[in-house]
């Protein structure tokens, strides 16, 4: 049964000072699929994000993944484990070249990255590994530039290639479209797309569009608990997500502007 | 190719310079130019202002001129105790130093190197204000006798060379990368899974281990050991030399230290000895407003705008 779920969580709760923020969520990410959790603001999307990399400890309950109890581990060993974060803000090393920030990544593993006698030569033997990393996220061809001369989403797609760097099993992505125009969008959403292969995704997204064309399984919380689960088409018919996402009263006007939308973003697209 | 052709020159230079210029004026720069050097490893490649220095260079050379003094062993093996010394010293005040960030590494630097001034004051065996004066220079692996300008000259070149390529290389290796993305962004290389504070601890031991390697050949060269050396005014001239030069760039430090101590030993002579620190208040104004890279730093901007 958990063999199917990388990440489960049992009845997490997390309490500030009397205010439930997690009320008792069991979330079930199952193994290979793309799994968005959304919901309007203040439903505890980011919460439950932190309390999974143990950004925050959960007040009760229990956090499996691959069945092994992770609740009492530390981020940084969570992360050794195979479950790497994104962050809302690009992260990547603006003055190095868009290899090196890469290689930095790979070298981890190399255990020689307290070797101060030795040339920076001998990580030339990660290169051909990092720019396959590039390759997957299309950067290839800027391999040598410096990183801070690149748009916005070649950035974030960069970051996405130095977190495939440590291969990890399972990317937590905290809202990876955040704050860029349509056309990144569409790249950075095609790119999660395509790194998705054998990989487990949990991801918060504000936009709608990017969960309706990626996720295969969407969680929508609403004051900390779980309203609905389901994929988009399931999720966007129940009446209760279009409250509380809409309200009830603008229902129609706001539905207006959402095909409104949503035909302007296909144009952008194709 | 060109940056080799750019070395062979330098070196050819520096080989030939003590024929035409007064062996101990460049000493003094070469022994400054390591200090700024080391003092560059942490500024301009870890991004960490440590406003301490003077105590590692003034450690190295107490220790070295008291064990010249008192002991007579040979130059070399008094060189290597300093050195020593000072990367025990920065090693603890590494320590504490690297749980903090920004103004407050700046601060707690400060205030240890302080700890160290007063000590080197106190101490029964450094002299007080005199310091350790007429410190012998010694016989090189017991055999070569340095009281000769010219032979000190070329020993003193050896080590300032050597220091040199220690930062050459500790800037260009696996280490040094890690320190890059440490300046560069701190928190992501957190989340890469690198413990940064372990790094930056190891560049500080490095960099201290090198201004003491600066603080005992300065006292071999000059026979003196004082207090001025530990001041928080050598902290702060290391600053402008690495300031004015270029931070983070490899000649940055050598080019600032050249024309820092050119200008002190030709115009406190002068006329002009009365306006020197009014004139290097000028100068660290000016390249902070209006040459932010230095003078190596605006000199590679300028070639790569005109030449690439």
């Amino acid at each position: 049964m958990s063999a199917d779920y990388v990440l489960e969580t049992r009845n997490l709760v997390k309490e500030f000072k009397g205010f439930t923020a997690v009320d008792d969520v069991n979330l079930k990410v199952k193994r290979g699929t793309i799994h968005a959790l959304i919901g309007p603001n203040g439903a505890g999307k980011t919460t439950v994000f932190n309390l999974l990399t143990k950004f925050l400890t959960p007040t009760t309950g229990t956090i499996l993944y691959n069945g092994e109890d992770i609740t009492s581990m530390k981020s940084a060993a969570i992360a050794r484990k195979g479950i790497v974060r994104s962050f809302q803000i690009s992260a990547v090393f603006p003055h190095l070249t868009v290899l090196e920030n890469v290689r930095i990544a790979l070298q981890r593993n190399e255990g020689n990255s307290f070797h101060f006698w030795k040339s920076e030569k001998v990580l030339d033997k990660l290169n051909d590994r990092a720019l396959e990393l590039l390759d997957e996220v299309g950067l290839r061809s800027f391999a040598n530039a410096i990183t801070v001369d690149l748009p916005y989403g070649s950035k974030r797609a960069l970051e996405i290639a130095t977190t495939l760097a440590l291969d990890p099993e399972m990317l937590l992505l905290d809202e990876p479209t955040q704050g860029m125009g349509h056309e990144d969008v569409g790249v950075v959403a095609d790119l999660i797309k395509k790194v998705s292969a054998n990989r487990t995704i949990l991801m918060v997204e504000h936009n709608l569009h990017v969960v309706a064309k990626l996720a295969d399984q969407i969680t929508v919380l609403q004051r900390g608990a779980i309203l609905t689960e389901g994929d988009y088409e399931t999720v966007s018919q129940d009446p209760r997500v279009r409250e509380a996402y809409m309200g009830v009263e603008a229902d129609d006007e706001v539905a207006q502007a959402h095909a409104a939308a949503n035909a302007a973003e296909k144009e952008t697209v194709e | 190719m060109k940056i080799n052709k750019l070395y062979v020159f330098l070196l050819a230079l520096a080989l030939v310079a003590p024929t035409v210029v007064y062996p101990v004026f460049l000493m003094k720069v070469l022994c400054f130019a390591l200090f700024a050097c080391a003092f560059n490893l942490l500024l301009g490649f870890v991004g960490l202002l440590s406003f301490g220095h003077a105590a590692f260079l003034g450690t190295g050379g107490y220790v070295t001129g008291y064990l010249m003094l008192q002991t007579g062993i040979s130059p070399e093996l008094g060189i290597l105790a300093g050195t020593a010394c000072a990367a025990v010293l920065g090693g603890i005040y590494g320590k504490l130093a690297v749980k903090r960030e920004g103004i407050y590494f700046a601060m707690v630097t400060l205030a240890l190197a302080q700890l160290a001034f007063f000590f080197y004051l106190q101490a029964p065996w450094t002299g007080g204000e005199d310091g350790l004066q007429g410190v012998p220079r010694g016989k090189l692996l017991g055999m070569i006798d340095l009281s000769d300008n010219m032979t000190m000259y070329y020993f003193v070149l050896a080590i300032f060379l050597f220091g040199f390529w220690m930062v050459h290389r500790t800037v260009h290796s696996p280490f040094g990368q890690i320190l890059k993305a440490i300046r560069e962004n701190e928190p992501r290389a957190v989340s890469l899974g690198y413990n940064v504070n372990d790094y930056k601890w190891a560049a500080f031991v490095i960099s201290a281990a090198l201004a003491g390697l600066a603080g005992s050949t300065k006292t071999l060269v000059f026979q003196l050991a004082s207090l001025t050396d530990v001041h928080w005014h050598m902290s702060g001239e290391v600053v402008l030399m690495t300031l004015l030069g270029g931070m983070g760039t490899i000649f940055g430090p050598l080019v600032g230290a050249g024309v820092v101590v050119t200008i002190q030993n030709y115009m406190s002579g002068g006329e002009l000895g009365n306006y020197i620190h009014i004139i290097m208040g000028v100068i660290f104004i000016v390249c902070v407003l209006a040459f932010r890279s230095g003078i190596v730093g605006e000199f590679q901007k300028l070639v790569k705008k005109n030449f690439n």
